[in-house]
């Protein structure tokens, strides 16, 4: 047979579709295969033996009850912006304003805990900043939702200019806020009187915001899978033109999905402010805008999927600051280990998509067809 | 007053590192490949060669030479470059990943590891030396031409920069004439506006997006290169490269997928990020926070304008963000 007409090596073809079983599988394998290559490269950098480096991403992660307890916290942050992008995600509308709404948010709920503190009742102030951490990230996603609607403008670059404004608006807010003057910080906000904090439940400081978190996880599962809206979300992800020709009008979905979406990074914010940190930065969100769009995208719109992947990811973060102060490296470590992480996951879709068949392994199958009728008429 | 030729210069230095992502991300995304983790390749580019400087000048022992301390930071910005394209290539060319998805995890993992390796190079080489100032290696890359100072202000404006700087406009100009005026080019664009007619016409759309990912990201290496070795004066600062890797991506669209209109909006673009420096506020700190939306803000409004306009010739390469799969139909 001459060299050009072989049939290649290798010949990828598409997969109908997998049975979940065998794709979480696969996700899992990936997982696993992440975590050896995060070992390896731990070993390189400390000297330790594999084992004593789980072992120390484990302490981290759950060590105290404190530690858990941040954990936990942690989680629900990273678990709300991913559930905030999923509806824009969904539709195909690519949301990296994730950081800019959370920080509008937040410097909302911080300025009305500065401005109302002691003159009205606790109360009165949680509600307002409330409402208006939400609609003010609400409005921060709708203007590049407005624009992608009527004129079609970029959507990946206009939200994530957005971004930059929060920061540099926050940034300017601080400098006037700042306490005491000239330290580019904010200080912790009404702490003797703790007006505009959140209450505690019982002696836990972070479990309302768990139970929150929790909660707008369920009904946002809700919303996308039995809903209306939800449907018309999904119409439109998959293609504009049939959403226009059965009827649904597509800007206007659009831009009530971005809506949502800014609305729950916004509530997002003001639970950090209000209920945890209780004062504002410029990196506030930390770089988990843009994490949460590819929790999002690895849990394919799954609810408990993306609360397993939030998990993963903040235990490893966790875990990796851990190994980090043990050994005097860079807190940054885990953000490598994250990023190794998200590589294999995000790999690991290509072979629940393809198939790939090696030349050879084809004609056995062949054969094995061509035979085998004839084996069932003797 | 209004300093202009204090300006001038320092705006063309802001918008080096500007220049270099445009240029890489250019070539990218004209073979179809939106590559988001530029801000991570610039971050590599620069820790890279800092590592190879910092090494270098550690085992150089005070006897530093003009060209390894060139050409080891060089070589190992572009193949620390190199890598993450490839890493981005193999996900989305291979793999057929998303990549909006791939870039943004570069952009963390990049990130990450440019943060790393900046703050624990030095407990991880185990020297006794403080903190990263490579200001002997740096001199070399910011070493301007003889007479640059004794020719007045055009020496000032046009001579008075580091090699980095010159090879980042030739390197655009370079860049448009081959994207423009050759086959190669020519093939390349069809490989970014419609790849099964391109694939239909013989041409090999894997090598070309592999090598055009590649070759765009070593070029925007290069800028987080500059940016240390040359701006900066060797001084390695954790997340001082800022935000310049998503302006760059920015800049893609403000000058219409065109690498010779960016040399002229970077250096645009980098007035803009300087601009707060020179515009006179008294005592009110805050406000200059304010000047600093500058150059997001003109982003925004670019961003409306050319969607409100909507010319054929403005848009973007027509399958840009798409993998390429032959057997899809």
């Amino acid at each position: 047979m001459s060299k050009a007409n072989r049939e290649p090596l290798i010949h990828i073809t598409k997969r109908k579709e997998m049975d979940w079983k065998q794709a979480w599988i696969i996700r899992v394998i990936s997982i696993v295969c992440a975590l050896i290559v995060c070992a390896l490269v731990t070993m390189v950098m400390t000297g330790q033996d594999p084992l004593s480096i789980f072992g120390a991403i484990l302490e981290g992660a759950f060590g105290t009850e404190r530690k858990l307890w941040i954990l936990g916290k942690e989680t629900a942050v990273l678990l709300c912006v991913s559930v905030a992008m999923a509806p824009a995600f969904r539709m195909k509308f690519w949301n990296l304003g994730g950081e800019g709404q959370m920080l509008i948010g937040a410097w909302l709920t911080a300025a009305c805990m500065i401005y109302l503190g002691g003159k009205v009742p606790s109360v009165v102030i949680i509600l307002i900043s409330l409402i208006g951490a939400i609609a003010i990230g609400a409005v921060w996603a709708g203007i590049p939702a407005f624009f992608k609607a009527k004129w079609n403008t970029n959507e990946v670059l206009f939200t994530l200019m957005m971004n930059y404004v929060a920061i540099q608006l926050v940034a300017y807010y601080i400098i006037i806020w700042e306490n005491p003057k000239g330290s580019f910080n904010v200080g912790i906000i009404n702490q003797s009187t703790r007006d505009g904090w959140l209450p505690y439940i019982g002696s836990f400081q972070y479990l309302l915001n768990i139970l929150v978190v929790a909660a707008v996880t369920v009904l946002m599962y809700v919303y996308l899978q039995y809903s209306k809206h939800g449907y018309e979300i999904a119409v439109v992800g998959e293609s504009q033109s049939t959403a226009r020709y059965v009827g649904i009008k597509v800007d206007r979905v659009i831009i009530r999905t971005l809506l949502v979406s800014g609305g729950i990074c916004g509530l997002c914010g003001f639970l950090m402010v209000a209920g945890t940190d209780h004062t504002i930065t410029t990196t506030l969100a930390g770089g988990r805008g843009f994490l949460g769009i590819l929790v999002a995208w690895l849990a394919q719109f799954n609810s408990l999927a993306m609360v397993l992947v939030s998990l993963l990811l903040c235990v490893m973060s966790r875990g990796a600051g851990e190994i980090s102060t043990d050994y005097g490296l860079n807190q940054s470590f885990g953000d490598i280990l994250t990023g190794i992480i998200l590589f294999f996951i995000i790999g690991s879709e290509f072979f629940i998509n393809y198939r790939i068949n090696v030349r050879g392994s084809d004609k056995v199958i062949k054969e094995a067809k061509s035979a085998g009728p004839e084996g069932g008429l003797h | 007053m209004f300093d202009l030729f204090a300006f001038i210069p320092r705006a063309i230095v802001q918008g080096i590192p500007l220049l270099f992502g445009c240029t890489g991300e250019t070539i990218s995304e004209k073979a179809g490949s939106l590559n988001l983790g530029i801000p991570g390749v610039m971050y590599v580019g620069g820790i890279c060669g800092v590592i190879g400087a910092f090494l270098y000048e550690q085992s150089a022992d005070g006897n530093v030479q003009a060209f390894p301390a060139i050409a080891i930071p060089l070589l190992a910005c572009l193949a620390g470059s190199l890598l993450m394209g490839l890493l981005f290539s193999v996900l989305t060319i291979t793999l057929r990943v998303n990549q909006n998805v791939v870039g943004l995890a570069m952009t963390t993992f990049g990130v990450g590891i440019g943060n790393f390796f900046g703050g624990s190079l030095i407990k991880l080489t185990g020297s006794d030396v403080p903190s990263i100032i490579l200001s002997s290696t740096s001199a070399y890359f910011s070493k301007t031409l003889p007479f640059a100072h004794s020719t007045g202000i055009f020496g000032k404006l046009v001579l008075s920069y580091g090699f980095l700087a010159y090879v980042a406009v030739i390197i655009a100009i370079i860049t448009a004439y081959v994207l423009k005026r050759t086959r190669v080019g020519l093939q390349l664009r069809a490989v970014g506006e419609n790849p099964a007619t391109a694939d239909a016409a013989g041409v090999n759309i894997t090598k070309y997006k592999y090598m055009a990912t590649c070759i765009g990201c070593m070029i925007a290496g290069l800028g987080g290169l500059y940016y240390v070795m040359d701006y900066a004066s060797g001084v390695w600062t954790n997340d001082a490269f800022g935000d310049r890797g998503w302006l760059a991506i920015a800049l893609v669209i403000f000058t219409l997928w065109r690498p010779n209109v960016a040399i002229f909006g970077s250096f645009l673009f980098g007035g803009l990020c300087i601009l707060y420096l020179f515009i006179p506020t008294g005592t009110e700190m805050a406000v200059k926070e304010l000047y600093k939306m500058l150059p997001y803000v003109v982003t925004i409004i670019v961003l409306i304008l050319t969607g409100m306009r909507n010319k054929r010739e403005n848009q973007p390469p027509e399958s840009l963000g798409l993998p390429y799969f032959r057997e899809d139909r």
